[in-house]
């Protein structure tokens, strides 16, 4: 199930906002898609990034996708440990945050879990 | 499912890796029904099939296979091929999916001139079911009364399996002791769900296309269209020894015979990356700054865990060791030239 601290996007990223901090990761739906993770791509810190852009590529043994940042904001953190061993994406893509951003200005059409769950249906 | 050649084919069933290293490790059930086959007959389908293959098919006798390419005047590649002698003046070509119509329509305007042989397109009478990995005889062996440990390395037979009338042929694509089965399409699905009950215990799965791409490409096996093709000759693909040297003639055995002699200004090697990140079909190759050749084939193999694959490279440059560099979507990822297979199976 997905997690109801969560908000998605249609684009399966899920985001965790915490005051004006935000971590963003894929959804176990986008993992399973993927399947097995090798290469994750991930901005500089200080990146200014608007709800929509692509912030990073993640490459598995299939396929190579974008990631779409779900909120606004200066990327201020991105998660050294995750891009040394990616495939930690696959087991548990819930906890696996990619970057932390310093929101900025309104985040719409972010779902909720209920929401996405019909999605991925 | 993706399109394949015509085809609804499955990319993966549980997942690539899963599937192939159940392939590595027990055994997997491929459906490989899209291949094609070509059969040459006649008084003079022996010279047919040395006319227009590259390899010695006068080596075969009754019940023997051996890989083979159709080649141009050029000495590339029409298509790669197994050449099956059912008998003295009888073989069947087993193609390319993507190829069939080409390799017939190829075929059909050139065996005439040998003589007495004329070519059918046979492809659609035939099943294809590939079992393959450690586990994949003493499966197989439960099903059928041919017995399969007689059966050597690129012999066929026929037989029944699961009380199906098939032709059983020790070969595969995926550098593990195997077989292929060919049936008749009405009852193929009967043999694979036999197959697969049967080997249940024994841990075999389904296995898609995914998993015969990072198996056949572990084990340096050449796949039509990304390693070779038409703009690419038999010794380019460094695959000198499905040639027939000691052949009369055969179609482009004089520019392969004068590349023999002089050697080539470019060849396929085997390659592994360094850095995070895959080298896949397409992407350019730089040696020492300079854009010096292309990727055919690249992955991550499930097996070795590394990211391996081949690339066309300037032959000054393709000496085990030689070190260089591959544009991934910008990023500049460090790889090694290394000898093939990458994976070898215990004897």
């Amino acid at each position: 199930m997905y997690p109801s601290d969560l908000k998605y996007t249609k684009e399966h990223e899920w985001v965790k906002i915490s005051g004006a901090e935000a971590r963003v990761g894929i959804t176990d739906y986008a993992q399973k898609q993927l399947g097995d993770v090798v290469y994750l791509e991930l901005p500089e810190v200080g990146r200014m990034l608007t709800q929509g852009d692509v912030f990073g590529t993640i490459e598995s043994v299939k396929a190579v996708s974008e990631l779409y940042a779900p909120v606004s904001g200066e990327v201020t953190a991105i998660n050294q440990a995750l891009t040394q061993k990616p495939e930690s994406v696959n087991s548990a893509p819930h906890e696996s945050w990619m970057i932390e951003i310093k929101v900025s200005g309104e985040s719409g059409d972010l779902l909720d879990a209920a929401q996405y769950t019909e999605l991925t249906k | 499912m993706v399109e394949f050649g015509g085809w609804d084919m499955p990319v993966e069933y549980s997942g690539i890796s899963d599937e192939h290293l159940a392939v590595r490790t027990r055994a997997g059930l491929f459906d490989v029904s899209h291949m094609g086959e070509i059969e040459i007959a006649g008084k003079d389908a022996l010279a047919a099939v040395q006319q227009i293959t590259s390899n010695d098919a006068s080596k075969l006798v009754d019940g023997q296979a051996q890989y083979s390419a159709l080649t141009t005047p050029e000495g590339t590649f029409v298509d790669d091929v197994l050449t099956y002698r059912l008998n003295g003046e009888h073989f069947m070509l087993v193609v390319n999916a993507s190829n069939i119509i080409k390799d017939f329509t190829w075929i059909a305007a050139r065996v005439g001139a040998a003589g007495d042989a004329v070519a059918v397109n046979t492809s659609s009478r035939y099943a294809l079911i590939a079992i393959q990995g450690p586990a994949a005889r003493e499966v197989l062996q439960a099903l059928t009364a041919v017995s399969l440990g007689d059966i050597k390395y690129y012999w066929f037979t026929t037989g029944e399996v699961a009380n199906v009338r098939a032709t059983v042929s020790r070969t595969g694509y995926t550098g593990e002791d195997g077989y292929e089965i060919f049936v008749p399409p009405a009852q193929a699905e009967r043999v694979w769900d036999a197959i697969l009950r049967s080997g249940a215990s024994a841990g075999v799965v389904p296995a898609g296309l995914g998993a015969r791409d990072t198996l056949r490409l572990e084990a340096g096996m050449r796949l039509y269209g990304n390693d070779m093709d038409e703009t690419t000759t038999v010794l380019e693909a460094d695959l000198g020894w499905i040639v027939g040297w000691k052949k009369a003639d055969f179609a482009g055995a004089e520019v392969l015979r004068r590349q023999k002699q002089d050697g080539v200004s470019r060849k396929l090697v085997g390659f592994e990356v360094q850095d995070r990140g895959i080298a896949r079909h397409g992407h350019d190759v730089y040696v020492n700054g300079a854009k010096a050749g292309i990727v055919t084939s690249g992955t991550q193999t499930p097996f070795l865990k590394k990211a391996i694959g081949m690339a066309y490279l300037p032959i000054e440059h393709t000496a085990n060791g030689t070190e260089f560099e591959v544009d991934c979507r910008g990023r500049r990822l460090r790889a090694t030239v290394v000898p093939t297979p990458f994976y070898k199976r215990a004897k």
